[in-house]
């Protein structure tokens, strides 16, 4: 059975399962056995989650057992024909799935691969019709069990809330599942890394060149995985960002914090919520295409010589799409302050500028410390202005105006292409997200905590 | 004294003016840029609407196409028309004989005037041996220069003296014509920028925006109304409020090894496609639709609640019959938020192959394809002077979505704030 006829059984069994119990439960024999605890819509409801959630456990397994152990299998199969799995063994996998589902011609494939293809057949076709019948069976059985339980007296409702509490929870817990497979995919892969690359090499090293030779003989053929560079980079331009954003930013929540007319308000808040909304690679666009050839003239035309692709380009830009992040958390920070710690200052006779500086700052200062903090963390996470704008060379630089790299642009050009899953190169790429996460996750901390101390302060 | 005091007055006076006048400052500068920013991207990218068409008239013979009856679809799908399209041109210039110029001559034609012949004829099967007028696409850098994006003279010309007679002559007799470009509205992409549509990219990016919707939206309202309402305060809780709080603000290329490492290395999901593009970008969205949800749940009147306990209620029964139903709106305010959010990440979907080359416009979610802020990087990346105005083009059809998910999104919250006021 394929996919769509799966789910054509799935949804009639569920459908059935519900009308059958709901019918039974407003049926005059169940009404005659006296006043029901739930109504006939929950004895349905049940009779549903009894037919669906047991299918959809076989589904699952189903899926287990397809990757974990016909996969294998076929795969052995084509290295026992002499073809060796490469690094891409998902796309050889996909291939002999696509060629036994006569997606793809078989004209191309080698005698290795047909092999495989009939094993795949064979192994599949016994399997998915073993799943068929197991499928069948934890519906029915399922629908049966729950449909004699159909009574006056069965409390349905009760069942019901249980599971969908049950559903809440469960829900909840795919953040945690989230951050959890985060952790554990950069943590397994990183720690591959670290097998070829020692981990103070990796953290101290001042020379970065991933690229491996496939000739031993070439030069540089070990590759160097020093990933000083990348942090200076990364350090660069996020300062740069950082220069641009805050004090625009700041002001800009200021002025219309404590000062604009409601009518400038109006304006100029959908303004920076369009700043905001803005993807990343439009700005990537806007950094290549407008700016960098702007800093390579005005750099020219003040004898100073700048690359086309520069941490100034990428910094500028940056701080752009960070502005209205400070702006909108300084405003939130700056409008919690107490009016009567204005109203004192003001009644003391200092003008509102005096008030802002001397009275409301240092009372946002930690919410402001906060909202700078969470900035940095963005833009040192931030992918695709750098991957656009600052370019690949990983040159130790402090000068903005030459080709720096970071840790987010070097992810992107290892990972984006071919991968091979047992080279170093591709795992650096885990070991410098490893890295960016625990950064940005230890900031995104400290950051949270700063703001949630100060909230408190105020409430 | 008094005027010491006066001096004084003044200085702070001026201070309060300095002060005030950097707040308006930093607004205008960041409403500069956003004028510059979006005035670079229009007037760079609104040309890649209509193109330059060349009017030929083409004799469709049947032996030079290599077709034989019955004229199928098949058969003229692998029928030969470069030669039609090419000997079409040669006759406009009778003096060219010569094999180079006559090469240099057909390179104002694009490679896809003979699709445009081929596609005719699939459509006028019956047109087989008569002559045609029809307009076939121009090579990319003529057309642009018809658009004066590349210059007709200085260093590095693209054109030599003879061709830019030529493209004059031509222009002269009036068969150059400029129109709407449907085949970018409505074509996938291609490696010739002339070529070149957004259909596949818009196609993938719904399909994955879907996917994302569908995993989310469900997974997101769950989430937040357990926190809020059902949840005991104990640790586990606070150990999840504070990851929805933190993978709101993980890197987004993190998401992206995350779906490269579990998604297609593990589960063996298959590569390029919508439906693991959809659900990457669903783990970026759920904390945004959880954040937004509670806030909503939270602001419900807590007197609908104690009414609805009060009429016998289970809590399973109030929260769903009457309090998700009021915090509806908000929860589809953030939800719309967070999809216009998705729609614009690119980092993730690169890390998920959905960088590969696709000419086809994608019919399922399963199918490899594009998405339109990669599709913009991949042509923001390409060499071809042609192509700077497709990604300018391709940026404003975004910025035009993510317009109308945010007027949806404002026209919810205005519509309930009516109601409830």
């Amino acid at each position: 059975m394929n996919t769509y006829q799966l789910l054509t059984v799935f949804v009639v069994l569920a459908a059935s399962a519900g009308f059958f119990g709901w019918r039974r439960a407003s049926s005059p024999a169940f009404l005659q056995q006296g006043r029901s605890r739930s109504r006939a819509v929950y004895h349905g409801s049940y009779t549903v989650l009894w037919c669906t959630v047991p299918m959809l456990i076989v589904a699952l397994g189903w899926l287990l057992v397809e990757s974990w152990v016909i996969r294998p299998a076929v795969i052995e199969t084509l290295a026992a024909g002499g073809v060796q799995p490469t690094a891409n063994v998902a796309f050889q996998y996909l291939e002999i799935r696509n060629i036994a589902a006569g997606v793809l011609p078989d004209t191309h494939a080698s005698e290795a691969v047909l092999i495989a293809v009939e094993h795949y057949k064979s192994l599949s076709s016994t399997a998915s019709n073993i799943f068929a019948a197991l499928f069948l069976v934890a519906g029915v059985s399922g629908f049966v069990y729950s449909y004699r339980r159909i009574s006056a007296k069965f409390p349905a409702r009760e069942q019901v809330e249980k599971f969908v509490r049950f559903f809440l929870l469960a829900s909840s817990t795919v953040a945690i599942l989230t951050t959890l497979s985060i952790v554990m995919a950069l943590v397994v892969e990183a720690l591959l890394f670290f097998k070829h690359v020692p981990l103070l090499d990796f953290l101290f090293g001042i020379k970065w060149s991933p690229q491996i030779a496939i000739r031993a003989d070439q030069v540089g053929s070990s590759g160097a995985f020093g990933a000083i560079p990348l942090f200076a980079g990364t350090l660069l331009i996020a300062l740069i960002a950082m220069l641009v954003a805050v004090p625009i930013g700041l002001f800009s929540a200021i002025y219309l914090a404590e000062y604009a007319r409601p009518s400038v308000r109006h304006i100029a808040k959908p303004m920076l919520e369009i700043l905001a909304g803005i993807p990343t690679v439009v700005y990537g666009f806007f950094a290549a295409l407008t700016v960098a050839p702007m800093i390579v003239n005005a750099g020219a035309a003040i004898g100073l010589s700048a690359s086309s692709e520069s941490a100034l380009a990428a910094g500028l830009v940056m701080g752009v799409m960070i502005i209205p992040f400070i702006s909108s958390l300084s405003d939130d920070v700056i409008n919690a302050i107490p009016t009567s710690l204005r109203l004192g200052s003001l009644a003391m006779g200092a003008t509102r500028s005096e008030t802002i500086r001397k009275v409301i700052l240092p009372a946002a200062l930690p919410g402001i410390m906060g909202a700078i903090l969470l900035a940095v963390s963005r833009a040192i996470g931030e992918t695709m202005i750098v991957v656009m704008a600052a370019g690949l060379a990983a040159n130790l630089t402090a000068n903005p105006l030459e080709s720096v790299t970071t840790v987010t642009a070097q992810i992107v050009t290892i990972l984006v292409g071919d991968q091979e899953f047992d080279s170093p190169k591709t795992l650096a790429a885990f070991a410098l997200g490893l890295t960016l996460f625990c950064v940005t996750l230890v900031l995104n901390f400290i950051a949270l905590k700063i703001v949630r101390t100060y909230e408190e302060r105020y409430d | 004294m008094l005027t010491t005091d006066k001096k004084r007055l003044q200085k702070r006076h001026r201070a309060e003016t300095r002060f005030r006048a950097y707040g308006v400052l930093s607004l205008m500068a960041a409403a500069g840029i956003l004028f510059t920013l979006i005035y670079s991207i229009v007037s760079s990218g609104y040309t890649a609407f209509y193109r330059t068409t060349l009017l030929l008239d083409i004799k469709l013979d049947a032996e030079r196409i290599a077709v034989t009856p019955p004229y199928s679809r098949n058969a003229l799908m692998q029928g030969r028309y470069s030669s039609l399209v090419k000997s079409a041109l040669y006759a406009q210039f009778p003096e060219v004989t010569d094999r180079r110029e006559r090469r240099e001559l057909s390179s104002l034609l694009s490679p896809g005037a003979e699709l445009a012949v081929r596609d005719y004829l699939i459509d006028h099967p019956d047109s087989l041996g008569t002559t045609i007028a029809l307009e076939v696409p121009m090579s990319s850098d003529f057309d642009q220069l018809y658009k004066e994006h590349l210059p007709r003279s200085g260093e590095n010309i693209r054109f030599s003296e003879q061709q830019l007679q030529w493209f004059d002559r031509l222009l002269e007799e009036g068969r150059i014509e400029y129109g709407f470009n449907t085949q970018f509205l409505f074509g996938g992409d291609s490696r010739y920028p002339e070529l070149a549509g957004i259909a596949g990219a818009v196609v993938g990016s719904f399909y994955a925006l879907l996917v994302c919707f569908l995993l989310s939206f469900p997974l997101g309202i769950a989430a937040a109304t357990y926190l809020e309402e059902f949840a005991p305060k104990t640790g586990l809780t606070r150990i999840i409020e504070a990851n929805i709080n933190n993978l709101a603000a993980v890197p987004s290329v993190i998401f992206g090894l995350l779906g490269l490492a579990i998604f297609l290395n593990v589960f063996g999901l298959p590569r390029s496609t919508p439906l693991v593009g959809g659900i990457v970008l669903s783990l970026m969205t759920l904390p945004t639709i959880i954040i937004a949800t509670r806030a909503s749940i939270r602001s419900v009147s807590p007197g609908i609640r104690q009414a609805g306990l009060a009429m016998g209620a289970s809590p399973v029964q109030v929260v769903f019959h009457h309090v998700l139903p009021v915090a509806m709106p908000g929860t589809l305010t953030g939800t719309i938020i967070g999809l216009a959010q998705a729609l614009g990440e690119t980092a993730p979907l690169l890390m998920i192959g959905m960088v590969a080359f696709i000419a086809n416009v994608p019919t399922t979610p399963l199918d490899p394809s594009a998405a339109l802020p990669v599709q913009i990087f991949l042509w923001a990346e390409s060499a071809e002077r042609g192509f700077v105005e497709k990604t300018s083009a391709a940026i404003m059809v975004i910025m035009m979505f993510l317009i109308m998910m945010n007027l949806l999104a404002v026209i919810i919250r205005t519509r309930t704030q009516s109601k409830v006021e």
